[in-house]
């Protein structure tokens, strides 16, 4: 690991002003981890483990706030969450370890970065080691013709397949959630749906952000009445595991026709992803398998898979089909 | 496991070969300057001599490596004198520790082990895989190796050596025991650790919930099942 300084921030402004000399740190589970791989190598860690993001509030409109700095766990077993949002608390309580979650922060978490074990090689990019492109851009993908069962299907380009890891990113995406910034420019916000970039021609951009920014608040907007919502995780064993495929739905159905409907997929994608394919195939639609099936094809049309993970496309689709049963079942 | 002073500290080691040993950071001079666990010998127990010793004694003999690691009477003050290291006082299963020219770098699994010396707490994975380097940080289980010591000022750390000691067991340490829920025992502090936080989570009581609450904890020689027995033992008794 590269050697570092330190910096504790008591405050928000503290932050953004120190932000210039580094990265923030604040639960590390991404970002030590990767310091001691060498793929993450800052000057700096500005530590905001004490500022004053750590609540879950109500908003006027019946939306809810999350501080940046709530942790997983605390998100997932929050009660208004649970009740409002259960589709948040299962995506993630079937994320990472119980001591991860405890460390994990919602900010963080947005930010979690590829499991792609080429980008996770401690020599990616070097005359010795293999190539990845989000870590060393210009120096090739190795997961393109080595091995890339884990790797996307949707999104992807000839630069990166690289999976984007998060579970809650998924349901965040199903609800809609919108991201509060502070950086050198001022407050800002960016609909999470316009946060995560796809790898295109720059994989090494995975967000919105620019530098300074700060992740301060994700808002959730007020619970869509009569809804159901759900998270689906399938994986290669039942717990602690990254995804294969899964699927955050929020629907409505009334008189068996689906009112409402958001689609959001992980473990296939290189950002979490929204299905709007998927969501146009099956609004207004009566909620029926052959519906389902139809909104899985959709979804999965433009699915590219590599040598390893074709299987992905088959498995996306069938989780679909079953999260889109369980989530319009009626009581 | 693992647990060479060499795989122990790659993550600090420079991966440039121009960095030599002279320019090595503080901790990792120490390091080389005392290899392995026998310097300050008065409290502590060596593993060859706890397992020479170990032969006559009773069942329960079987968790002193967990709990008798080491009861440390006094932090050991380094001697070295480099500059540029952290100050830094860690309060650790309600004693303060203080310590000087503490690497920015070293995780708080490394500083308890190895500044410290109470080495109950394992290293496993180093990545937060594996669940081996457990303890409790205000209360909660965190993975000590994704976490830098110099986050952890003012923080309530419990490790396993101050969960329970020979003859004043935690039920959760008498639990592993009655339930043999370990064969090599290098897991256990981190699965005992894990299953002592767990009393205090909103986890369901079916086996699939439990084991999922566990699911964190890695276990190769797969005594799951009498992890499991352990842990539904304390929580229906608690």
């Amino acid at each position: 690991m590269e050697t570092f300084n330190y910096v504790k921030a008591p405050s928000v402004e503290k932050a953004l002003a120190s932000a210039h000399e580094g990265k923030f740190i604040a639960g590390g589970t991404t970002l030590v981890d990767l310091m001691k791989l060498h793929v993450e190598t800052p000057k700096t860690l500005v530590d905001i483990n004490l500022l004053p993001l750590e609540k879950i509030e109500k908003l006027p409109d019946g939306g809810l706030r999350i501080g940046a700095m709530v942790r997983n766990s605390d998100l997932a077993w929050n009660e208004e969450v649970k009740k409002s949002y259960p589709v948040l608390s299962e995506a993630l309580l079937s994320g990472a370890s119980p001591q991860l979650r405890n460390m994990a922060t919602t900010g963080g978490n947005l930010l979690q970065r590829t499991r792609c074990m080429y980008f996770r090689e401690p020599n990616a990019g070097t005359p010795e080691g293999y190539g990845c492109n989000k870590r060393t851009p210009g120096s090739g993908c190795a997961a393109m013709e080595g091995f890339n069962r884990m790797h996307a299907v949707l999104g992807t380009s000839d630069k990166c397949i690289a999976t984007h890891p998060s579970d809650m990113c998924v349901a965040m995406v199903a609800l809609e959630a919108v991201i509060h910034v502070e950086g050198p420019k001022g407050k800002r916000t960016i609909p999470i749906a316009d946060f995560h970039k796809l790898p295109g021609e720059t994989p090494h951009i995975e967000n919105a952000l620019e530098p300074g920014d700060l992740i301060t608040y994700v808002d959730l907007p007020k619970p869509q009445e009569g809804a159901k919502s759900t998270y689906l995780k399938l994986r290669d064993r039942a717990s602690y595991e990254f995804a294969l495929a899964s699927a955050a739905i929020v629907a409505r159905v009334e008189g068996g026709h689906i009112r409402y409907i958001r689609v959001a997929m992980g473990g296939v994608g290189t950002k979490p992803w929204r299905s709007r394919e998927a969501e146009a195939a099956l609004i207004g639609k009566s909620a029926n398998a052959a519906t389902f099936k139809a909104a899985a094809e959709a979804a999965l049309a433009k699915a590219k898979p590599h040598k390893d993970n074709a299987f992905k496309v088959e498995l996306a689709k069938r989780c679909l089909v079953r999260s889109l049963k369980n989530a319009t079942a009626t009581a | 496991m693992a647990d060479s002073i060499d795989t122990r500290f790659r993550h600090l080691r420079s991966r440039t070969p121009e960095h030599s040993n002279h320019q090595l950071a503080p901790d990792q001079q120490s390091v080389e300057l005392e290899p392995l666990g026998l310097e300050s010998a008065k409290v502590r127990v060596s593993r060859r001599s706890f397992l020479g010793g170990i032969g006559a004694t009773s069942f329960l003999a079987g968790t002193a490596p967990l709990a008798a690691a080491s009861p440390v009477e006094e932090p050991i003050q380094e001697q070295t004198e480099a500059a540029g290291g952290i100050t830094l006082t860690l309060r650790v299963n309600g004693k303060e520790y203080p310590l000087k020219n503490l690497d920015p770098r070293a995780t708080l699994l490394d500083t308890l082990r190895e500044r410290i010396h109470l080495t109950g707490t394992k290293k496993g994975c180093d990545h937060g895989q594996c669940g081996a380097c457990t303890v409790h940080v205000n209360g909660r289980r965190v993975n000590s190796c994704l976490s830098f010591a110099l986050m952890h000022q003012g923080d309530e750390i419990t490790t396993i050596e101050g969960v329970g000691q020979p003859g004043n067991l935690h039920p959760m340490q008498a639990a592993f025991v009655e339930h043999d829920g370990y064969q090599c025992g290098y897991c256990t502090s981190g699965q005992i650790m894990s299953a002592v936080a767990l009393l205090k989570e909103p986890i369901g009581s079916t086996d699939d919930e439990v084991k999922q609450a566990m699911s964190g904890n890695i276990c190769r020689c797969g005594a799951y099942t009498n992890i499991l027995a352990a842990v539904k033992q304390v929580r229906s008794r608690a």
